[in-house]
């Protein structure tokens, strides 16, 4: 059900640390959504509540309502394994599995997932691989470490990674800020070739990569969402001061 | 200062050379396809081998890694994985004690616990008394091995959407593998040549090995015997067991450090 993801009155904690408070926000779907925000305004933790990783952290609380592509996230009785499968996940330092290939980390998800055959494996593999535009480079080297791959290479690989499930979402937490400018392009590229079937939302600290690769950015500051708009728009006429300060860079 | 350093590092290997020097000068002669293939032979009669120890101390060193291995690599990564604070906090301690604990001690709880229930000594409470003493060993170094994968690789993992069991049994511990098994082999070393828990648990044996709830022989205890007897024979044949015991344990390490050096062999 492509409907998006839909947010309302999002609270969260780290132990007594209030880091979010009262996020609303709609995100279209099959489009790309960017957060932006200085560092530590809380965009990260935001999209973690997204698919209950934020959970994963000792002590860390949640409240709100989150409702992604039909699901409602944080029903009781929901698995977040289940919401996990659905809304992949790109971390911002590549983090390839370093005890197994290039192959096995794409495939890692199906097969700890409970699939066996090779066949479905294979072609899960190849798919993603070439999603991710990484095939070309690395079809010769399926057996090798996955970790032998160069940084930008093991990011892509980390987004085939999370491709294999087949994922309605996918959510990526400054994909390129440990990247050079030519595996940042290569990411940008990819991220606009997949909008077309994914609904994604990425969390980036510098403005560029919103500016090209999004069509709504929201502006965090200090755990609250400033101003979420049409991107064109929040960049040549925002609305609230605070955000026009951090796009012309007066602070953060 | 390099200098200092470099001779600070042959200072520590410089022990263990002199004792591999003098186990081969001393024990190298009685070394014969005999000592490693036949019994002992009675009281004077010259010749004669300790098979029977070889294959008991590799019994023992077994029998203690099947009960020690598995409890002591799920005790660390529940050390390592729990959010708790009480119960591992008194776990890590008592573990802590439980390594300080002398080791013939150990060797009396095994003898009240499984020799006077059972009414004689066995192999099963040699290798009893072995695993305790593995037990902190294992479960400490496991945990400190589980602590070092980085929290990103779980959260990889999560995020896959793999339930958290799955987690930990296929990327977790896969990744703190190598040190796993280095921590395992440390254990095997020291329980391979301990004497006295087996004192009273083992007790020895100068026939062939006859069943988990009998006497067993081991190298420590044999070369114990034949060290303090007054047969110059006897005395070659303990230098040439003691020869065998860290030959063995060498050999154990040097297979342990050539599976462990794969390419996708995660943290060390």
């Amino acid at each position: 059900m492509a409907d998006g993801i839909h947010v309302k009155g999002l609270n969260a904690w780290f132990g007594e640390h209030h880091v979010l408070h009262d996020i609303g926000i709609a995100m279209a779907p099959k489009a790309v959504t960017a957060l932006i925000g200085p560092s530590g305004c809380g965009k990260s933790t935001f999209i973690r509540c997204l698919n209950r990783m934020h959970e994963v952290v000792p002590g860390a609380r949640v409240a709100g309502a989150v409702r992604v592509e039909g699901q409602d996230v944080y029903a009781p009785g929901v698995d977040p394994v289940q919401i996990r499968r659905k809304i992949g996940m790109v971390f911002q330092k590549p983090n390839p599995f370093p005890t197994m290939s290039v192959f096995d980390n794409v495939v890692a998800g199906l097969r700890l997932g409970g699939m066996r055959e090779r066949a479905v494996l294979q072609e899960a593999a190849e798919r993603a691989l070439r999603q991710a535009a990484l095939w070309d480079e690395v079809k010769d080297a399926l057996t090798k470490s996955g970790v032998s791959l160069s940084g930008g290479q093991q990011q892509r690989l980390c987004i085939a990674r999370a491709l294999a499930v087949e994922p309605e979402v996918l959510l990526m937490d400054e994909p390129c800020s440990a990247l050079d400018p030519i595996a940042t392009a290569k990411i940008e590229e990819l991220i606009l070739e997949l909008r077309s079937t994914l609904t994604i939302v990425i969390v980036t600290h510098n403005m560029q990569p919103a500016a090209r690769v999004s069509e709504a950015t929201g502006f965090f500051l200090l755990g609250e969402l400033v101003e979420f708009g049409v991107t064109r728009q929040l960049f040549t006429n925002p609305r609230d001061t605070r955000t026009e300060d951090y796009i012309t860079g007066r602070f953060g | 200062m390099s200098i200092v350093a470099a001779s600070a590092a042959a200072l520590v290997v410089l022990p263990l050379l002199l004792i591999f020097a003098f186990l081969v000068w001393q024990g190298a002669s009685a070394v014969n396809v005999d000592f490693f293939l036949h019994l002992p032979k009675p009281v004077g009669e010259p010749g004669g081998g300790m098979a029977n120890a070889i294959v008991g101390t590799l019994i023992l060193v077994a029998l203690a890694s099947a009960l020690g291995l598995p409890l002591g690599i799920l005790g660390g990564l529940y050390l390592a994985e729990s959010r708790d604070r009480q119960l591992p906090w008194l776990a890590r301690f008592v573990a802590d004690v439980l390594n300080g604990v002398p080791s013939i001690v150990i060797g009396i709880f095994a003898y009240t616990v499984l020799v006077l229930p059972m009414k004689h000594f066995s192999a099963l409470a040699g290798g009893f008394a072995l695993a305790v003493i593995m037990l902190p060993i294992v479960v400490r170094t496991s945990e400190e091995m589980v602590r070092l994968v980085p929290v990103s690789l779980r959260e990889a993992a999560l995020a896959l959407g793999i339930p958290e069991w799955k987690v930990l049994l296929r990327v977790v511990l896969p990744t703190a593998r190598a040190g796993i098994i280095t921590g395992i082999m440390v254990s095997i070393a020291r329980v391979a040549g301990e004497t006295a828990p087996l004192l009273f648990t083992a007790f020895g044996n100068r026939f062939w090995h006859q069943g988990l709830d009998q006497p067993i022989a081991a190298l420590p205890l044999q070369i114990f015997a034949y060290a303090i007897a007054p047969y110059d024979d006897w005395h070659r044949q303990a230098w040439a067991g003691a020869l065998t015991l860290i030959g063995l344990v060498f050999i154990v390490s040097f297979a342990a450090r050539v599976v462990t050096s794969g390419r996708f062999s995660g943290v060390k």
